[in-house]
């Protein structure tokens, strides 16, 4: 019963993003990556005003899956490293923070662009 | 030959044009969206489950790593491409989005070379992602300072 309330939060909040997502996409015709960045921003902004812990407390994974989670790593990651090392901190903390998973996308872009070879994808 | 007045003509090409369909496709992004983030939290449970002495945070970027993987691999298999036509923004707002949004164009330019097709293209929309965040990241920082 706590599983099922616990994956319902993270269903319904993380629903509630894209399909607020959605909804910018149907209104402005904004492009995905527009959108992605938008998203992104939000992440930083939330984290540095501090409400992005009381989210994640709530939904877990329906605030961190979707991009604004990145963006909430990044602030992060930049105001931890400002506060313990000072300007270089402030400077390489939000990459560190956020380094593995921009890793990951790079090398499995890279490594399943060379296993697959494009399919004709005119949907 | 009935003559439309410029009123009824308008009227008659919103009737005609294609219903934009805002709620279905607000649907699919819903529901899309929440279980893609439901998978995520599967993912992170299964991850405690297996290893329990893993710390928090190493739980939430293991997470990251698997949901990009899953992303990357279901867009070279041409999957999340079809699945981005059905649910748009549920597809795209989550990492799997931008997973996607990397492999993509990787996988479609890999026959213009390694050099600018893969490398090149691989950040035609991931670019605009990294270079915002990081520069947002280091303005935040130097707030951070005076903190």
């Amino acid at each position: 019963m706590e599983y099922f309330l616990t994956y319902l939060k993270v269903f319904a909040v993380g629903g509630a993003i894209c399909c607020l997502g959605q909804l910018l996409i149907n209104k402005t015709k904004m492009s995905s990556a527009r959108i992605l960045v938008t998203f992104m921003l939000l992440g930083v902004i939330l984290e540095v005003s501090g409400a992005f812990s009381y989210l994640k407390e709530f939904a877990s994974a329906g605030v961190t899956v979707p991009i604004v989670g990145f963006g909430s790593n990044l602030a992060k990651g930049a105001l931890e490293g400002a506060s313990e090392e000072g300007l270089l901190g402030a400077v390489k903390g939000g990459m560190s923070a956020v380094s593995a998973g921009l890793t990951s996308v790079i090398v499995f872009g890279f490594v399943f662009a060379l296993l697959f070879k494009s399919k004709s994808k005119k949907i | 030959m009935n003559m439309l007045s410029k009123q009824e003509y308008v009227d008659f090409v919103k009737e005609k044009s294609p219903k934009s369909p805002m709620w279905r496709s607000m649907l699919a992004a819903f529901f899309v969206g929440g279980l893609i983030c439901c998978v995520g939290e599967g993912v992170s449970d299964l991850l405690k489950l297996i290893f329990p002495a893993m710390t928090e945070e190493d739980v939430a970027t293991w997470t990251t790593v698997v949901m990009i993987f899953a992303g990357s691999f279901l867009t070279a298999i041409g999957v999340y491409d079809k699945l981005g036509h059905f649910a748009g923004g549920g597809s795209i707002i989550p990492i799997t989005g931008f997973a996607n949004s990397v492999v993509s164009p990787a996988v479609e330019y890999n026959r213009e070379g390694v050099f600018f097709g893969v490398c090149a293209k691989m950040f035609v929309i991931a670019g605009p992602i990294i270079v915002f965040g990081i520069v947002a990241s280091v303005i935040v920082g130097i707030i951070g300072l005076f903190l």
